[in-house]
């Protein structure tokens, strides 16, 4: 379909976007946007993935070799902090800024200089983290939960890494705010709610989450801020606080947090895995009411993340029935998207081998994660390797594998050429197998006892370690191959055509490829919404 | 941080490793979770057999599908595309039947939590408090405390490039200096506790950790089956700072009569550590002793040359403390700094380890040496107990 400009709109920075860097610092363009939280969340996943390889080379071995305890210690807060607000969180923001308009036949987001704004915010809050790291008592160390006492024994770090929470936390909300206001005021007539595609349904409920517990976060650290430096006793026992309180209220923000990372990827798949199966999502409105089922339980299971802190009975038993009834939705979830497969015709490119893979080792996740929700068994899993490797499969090959998938979907539509489809492959093969033998082992190793977190081990460990080592570096670096497959597809090759895949529907696929700068400052015909529907 | 030394001399030990078969070195892939020594561990380890069925089962027939979607409904193998989109029925036996399966699972997990928390009857209790980095146990009927850190061999090996290695070294990092010693056939019931940050008390053959913190005391019990006295292993769960990988549990369980005999023998030998603070010390004696405090208490921290680590832990050569007024050190060291990691050693050292200490740190460290005497540093610690109560 030809997107034709509306003639009385003869604004000439509206048409054509500004050069050089002013354009990328001013842009209200939510395409523009879209790419730079994008590339934003891929420097990141650089950057901590660079500190999961230190860890994962101090752990080669039993014995000290390379970094100090304390130094290991801000490797693990920072790695998750950077991976979970920097890496995971940007990405799908920038999945959302492209996607979400186009999908819904939008002219741009609700909001588009606080879109502007939300991403800007990013790199300072992140600069604010990492140069933490040269501050007197170095980076924080505490663990990416901030639990308190501990984390009021962090240096100077203390106030940079929580204004940086901070920051993030603002970023978030801004980009949650702008998303609900798009979906809810600009879909193109037509578009009702039970027709919007799937990866729109779980970016509108991520987005309620981010606004419900975001201020929980902000809360929490700003407790911690005056225990510190305004003589507050929130946490303090010694002046009448309560330390478990905090993770209470931690965890509150804590367990949505997980399903902002994941819900998105829900969305991405179920878009991804009826393209190739060339079969309509199975059970749309299932999907629907699974996800936002997902969602409210996740307000009412955070205490299964500190089933050890010496909760009542009571208490124990509660969010060990409501933890494992999560399993039921998620389980709707994955069996709607292996009926969607039955009776299809797939093919098998990339971004369909990412979200098989998704399937099968989310799965796996799951389970361990299932295990993990059965209170008295905890008491054993809880802080061990176990729970390492559980969070690993459903954040690694669960939100960044259904990323990738997403990113190989797209991005013929993004830059107008097919990426190089077996560059592509090697980097799911290399991908698929090296992150096998970087978690799996885990398990192993936390059901044999080893606690997390630790720099150093009984020598009983070593085999595990070693073989986890060795995946963790072959995962780490076969990703490079994803950015020159990037940077290729960015360059040139096969000119992509509007619809890109054959089985593909929606309305982002009626817009040429690359789409351009401005879509849909006229909605699409109803038809074209129905066509997309399936 | 990364030097580009130990770099180097990482990545040389890193290489024969990788050279020589690792499974020969150690010889230990180990799978799965200890069954235990105890009725609950016993019961958790059943529970955690039974998931992981229900969930191989669950995982065989979903990737069996997945499977036989990819081999049989492939565009290549001329599969079309069916076109039907919904089915309720199936809908709801997807839903009802992972209901089922996990009200059936509910039901022994229950009972285990019951179990688990119900600590009445128990003989004997022993409270157990979080130090950075170590475990105060303290019998409560039999009157006796127990200080429990990393083990002298250990903690040499486990220094940043030490040139040992950690496999010979006996149960590496899975030592300590002292034991407990619990009876057999006994329920104790273990009251968990912390003077700074949290920690988490965990001996994976005891089926359960519990969390130590600040300002609360948390119930556990355990019972180790009579026939299964032995020694058994565990370590911190919770991140609790630098040495979290180094404080390590070791419970020695032995029968009832080997127990009451141990108490006898702990009983004798307070009298005799209580006749050490009271006599006068040699000066060469001090050093000796006081070395090895330090190294045991001081050393992770301020280093084994007294530097510290720059912006984190403040060295011990030329600080104010060690040539400022005496009273001023042993109270820095009796009840140690708010706000930082330096904990109040009161509880841990006695008069003897103090003097000895302080002589030490002088002497090696100080502008002046002195030579303290275990009577002098009860007198401080007499005259801050009367300031403390007075207030």
């Amino acid at each position: 379909m030809s997107d034709t400009h509306i003639a009385t709109d003869h604004h000439d920075h509206h048409d054509e976007p500004a050069r050089g860097f002013m354009r990328w610092l001013t842009t209200t363009n939510h395409k523009d946007i879209g790419t730079l939280y994008l590339l934003f969340a891929l420097v990141m996943f650089f950057v901590g993935g660079a500190m999961a390889l230190v860890i994962r080379l101090e752990l080669f071995q039993p014995g000290l070799q390379f970094v100090n305890p304390q130094f290991f210690n801000s490797m693990t807060t920072v790695h998750a902090l950077v991976m979970i607000f920097g890496g995971v969180m940007p990405a799908w923001v920038g999945f959302a800024n492209w996607m979400i308009p186009m999908m819904i036949g939008a002219p741009d987001m609700a909001l588009p200089r606080l879109n502007n704004w939300s991403f800007w915010i990013l790199p300072f809050a992140f600069t604010l983290l990492i140069t933490t790291f040269f501050l007197p008592g170095g980076a924080p160390a505490g663990g990416w939960t901030l639990y308190p006492p501990l984390v009021l024994q962090t240096g100077d770090a203390l106030p940079f890494a929580i204004f940086a929470v901070h920051f993030l936390g603002a970023s978030s909300i801004a980009g949650a705010i702008n998303v609900v206001a798009t979906v809810f005021n600009m879909r193109a007539p037509g578009m009702t709610l039970m027709k919007l595609p799937l990866f729109v349904w779980t970016w509108i409920i991520t987005a309620f989450l981010l606004i419900a517990t975001m201020p929980v976060l902000a809360g929490a650290v700003t407790m911690l801020l005056t225990d510190k430096f305004f003589g507050t006793s929130f946490f303090a026992a010694a002046g009448g606080g309560d330390p478990v309180m905090f993770q209470h209220i931690f965890w509150f923000f804590g367990h949505p947090e997980v399903y902002i990372l994941i819900l998105p990827a829900f969305g991405v798949v179920s878009a991804i895995i009826p393209t190739f199966a060339r079969k309509p999502l199975f059970g749309y409105s299932s999907m629907v009411y699974a996800s936002a089922s997902i969602a409210f339980l996740s307000f009412i299971v955070w205490a299964h993340h500190m089933f050890t802190v010496g909760m009542p009975l009571a208490g124990e038993l509660f969010f060990m029935y409501t933890t494992i009834m999560i399993a039921v939705p998620t389980g709707v979830k994955i069996f709607n998207w292996v009926a969607t497969m039955w009776q299809g015709s797939m093919t098998f490119e990339t971004p369909m081998l990412f979200a098989i893979a998704f399937l099968v080792l989310f799965t796996i996740g799951g389970f361990s994660g299932l295990m993990l929700g059965v209170t008295p068994v905890d008491f054993q899993y809880h802080d061990t390797y176990f729970v390492v490797a559980h969070f690993h499969y459903v954040l690694v090959t669960g939100a960044v594998f259904s990323i990738m998938a997403g990113a190989y979907f797209w991005l013929p539509k993004w830059t107008g050429h097919m990426y190089d489809e077996k560059l592509g492959k090697l980097h799911f093969w290399v991908s698929v197998i090296s992150v096998n033998v970087l978690f799996f082992p885990q398990h192993f190793l936390g059901l044999a006892g080893m606690p997390r977190r630790i720099p150093d081990y009984s020598v009983q460990f070593a085999d595990w370690n070693m073989v986890s080592s060795i995946g963790g570096f072959v995962f780490g670096f076969s990703q490079l191959l994803f950015v020159v497959v990037v940077i290729k597809c960015i360059r040139g090759g096969v000119k992509a055509t509007d619809r890109v895949w054959e089985g593909a529907h929606g309305l982002e696929w009626t817009v040429a490829s690359p789409a351009p700068y401005h879509t849909f400052n006229t909605p699409p015909a109803p038809a074209a919404i129905e066509g997309g529907m399936r | 941080m990364l030097s580009a030394t130990s770099l180097r001399r990482g990545l040389y030990g890193v290489i024969p490793a990788l050279l020589l078969s690792p499974s020969l070195a150690y010889a230990d892939w180990a799978l799965n979770m200890t069954e235990g020594v105890t009725p609950y561990s016993k019961e958790v380890y059943g529970l955690h057999m039974a998931i992981l069925g229900v969930c191989t089962v669950i995982g065989i027939l979903v990737f069996g599908m997945i499977l036989v979607s990819i081999i049989k409904f492939r565009k290549s193998q001329g599969a079309v595309p069916a076109t039907w989109h919904h089915s309720t029925a199936a809908e709801i036996i997807w839903t009802a039947i992972p209901i089922l399966i996990l009200v059936v699972m509910a039901f022994p997990a229950t009972k285990a939590l019951v179990m688990m928390e119900d600590t009445a009857h128990s003989a004997m209790t022993i409270k157990v408090t979080g130090y950075q980095w170590r475990w105060g146990y303290d019998y409560v009927e039999d009157g006796i405390e127990i200080f429990a850190g990393l083990d002298e061999a250990s903690n040499r090996a486990r220094q940043i490039n030490s040139g040992i290695d950690p496999v010979s070294v006996d149960n590496y990092l899975l030592e300590t200096d002292n034991h407990i010693v619990i009876p057999s056939g006994t329920k104790v019931r273990i009251l968990t506790t912390a003077a700074d940050v949290i920690h988490s008390w965990w001996v994976p053959d005891l089926g359960w950790k519990r969390d130590a913190i600040p300002g609360f005391v948390n119930e556990s019990w355990f019972e180790v089956e009579s026939g299964k006295e032995g020694v058994y292993r565990g370590q911190c769960a919770e991140l609790c700072g630098k040495d979290h990988g180094f404080m390590p549990i070791v419970v020695e369980v032995v029968t009832p009569a080997a127990y009451k005999e141990w108490v006898a023998d702990m009983k004798a030998r307070q009298v005799a550590s209580a006749e050490l603070t009271q006599k006068t010390w040699t000066a060469a004696a001090l050093q000796t002793h006081g070395r090895k405090v330090y190294e045991a208490n001081c050393m992770s921290c301020h280093q084994a040359d007294g530097q510290g680590i720059p912006g984190i832990f403040p060295a011990m050569a030329a600080s104010q403390t060690l040539n400022g007024p005496l009273a001023d050190h042993v109270n820095l060291i009796i009840q140690g700094k708010a706000g930082t990691v330096m904990t109040g050693f009161g509880p841990l050292l006695n008069d003897a380890d103090i003097a000895a200490l302080i002589s030490y740190s002088t002497q090696t460290w100080g502008d002046t040496a002195r030579v303290v005497q275990p009577a002098e540093v009860a007198e401080l610690r007499g005259a801050r107990r009367a300031v403390v109560s007075a207030n």
